[in-house]
């Protein structure tokens, strides 16, 4: 069964990658493989503890207020801002990557200022929208809110709805600083001292995964 | 170490001629359209039907599942890797459907038993609210010959 094979038996010769990536690319993928998980297991838990209850809050109802609009009641559109704002800086960063490719110095520094305004963008609405359910009496532990059918509510949804978007909003600052970092980096000709862009492709990888995190995190609060 | 230099530099060379600006802003067009859909049915549509939540959380689902395969194989390019490389990233992801369907099961099992062996709890967390008007009760009914 098991073969017999000389200790020192090498497999693979060199030469070209078996994944015909680069190794910190590789290994940015396996390190999102293990934070997808993370927030995979924090929103499955939401959805565990959602499941055993017998009522929860309506979305329509607890996000439906838009900066300086007053009293107007407009479910989901500044949610939805927020969510064409990720999108829009994840095209600017995949813009980012292209001009790397060319060799294009300005084109990178361009497109990745673009990427970290809209970071703070999404930072900046996120800030508001706290601070505006603080202002409603919500925070961990306190829950002003009634479920749909008016029912009292438990502290469950503001507690997991604020430790999972500052989770991901934690990620989304993470990925702002080393937008930043990237981009005094090509500033001062690293990159292009190097020969290629490739840092900026694996910090891109890092800002979609924040994207796609996004993308479900909106699904499991404000859609469902 | 010469020959790993040599092989970013060969990889380089080849992506350069494949990288495609359009079908980036396609990928955001259809990112975009797909939100705008949600949105549109959250906001408007899915509100008035309240009995039949279940059948747009599905609808949700499908378009979340869309928007994901079209980041992680566009933005995050991993559908032009080759095809060992997509395999690890793919199979340990498919851990995902025992992990959502065992504990959300989980859940609702928990909700079961819970209700019936905790009568106090069951009247506590179904007994609404004094003096606090159910929001959404009066649209929650189906109106009799409402289309759907």
């Amino acid at each position: 069964m098991a073969q017999a094979v000389p200790a020192n038996q090498k497999w693979w010769g060199g030469g070209r990658s078996p994944f015909n990536v680069e190794y910190g690319k590789l290994m940015m993928w396996y390190f999102l493989m293990s934070d997808a998980f993370t927030f995979g297991a924090f929103l499955i838990s939401y959805g565990t503890v959602r499941f055993s209850s017998n009522g929860w809050p309506d979305p329509n109802h607890v996000f439906s207020s838009f900066p300086f609009a007053g009293s107007m009641h407009m479910p989901l559109v500044f949610v939805s801002l927020m969510t064409f704002i990720l999108i829009a800086s994840s095209v600017t960063m995949v813009l980012a990557v292209g001009a790397g490719h060319a060799m294009d110095k300005k084109g990178v520094m361009k497109y990745l200022f673009f990427t970290i305004i809209g970071g703070l963008m999404f930072l900046g609405c996120q800030a508001w929208e706290w601070t505006h359910l603080h202002h409603e009496g919500a925070w961990w532990g306190r829950n002003p809110f009634l479920n749909f059918d008016g029912t009292p509510s438990s502290t469950n949804f503001t507690n997991f709805f604020f430790t999972i978007t500052g989770f991901h909003g934690f990620h989304v600052f993470s990925g702002v600083i080393i937008n930043i970092v990237m981009l005094i980096m090509t500033w001062r000709g690293v990159f292009e001292r190097r020969g290629h862009y490739l840092m900026i492709e694996k910090a891109g990888l890092y800002w979609h995964f924040v994207d796609l995190v996004w993308v479900f995190v909106f699904t499991c609060f404000y859609l469902f | 170490m010469a020959n790993f230099e040599t092989t970013t530099q060969t990889e380089q060379h080849s992506e350069e001629h494949g990288f495609d600006t359009k079908a980036i802003w396609r990928t955001f067009w259809i990112l975009l359209v797909i939100t705008c859909i949600e949105l549109v049915v959250g906001m408007f549509i899915a509100p008035h039907y309240h009995p039949y939540k279940l059948w747009f959380n599905i609808l949700y689902i499908i378009f979340t599942a869309a928007k994901a395969f079209y980041i992680i194989a566009e933005f995050m390019h991993l559908r032009h890797e080759i095809k060992n490389m997509i395999m690890t990233i793919a199979v340990p992801a498919l851990l995902f459907i025992w992990f959502i369907a065992a504990f959300l099961w989980d859940g609702n099992s928990y909700k079961h038993l819970r209700n019936n062996y905790d009568p106090h709890h069951k009247e506590q967390t179904t007994t609404p609210v004094k003096n606090a008007p159910a929001h959404g009760e009066h649209e929650e009914l189906p109106k009799p010959g409402a289309v759907h």
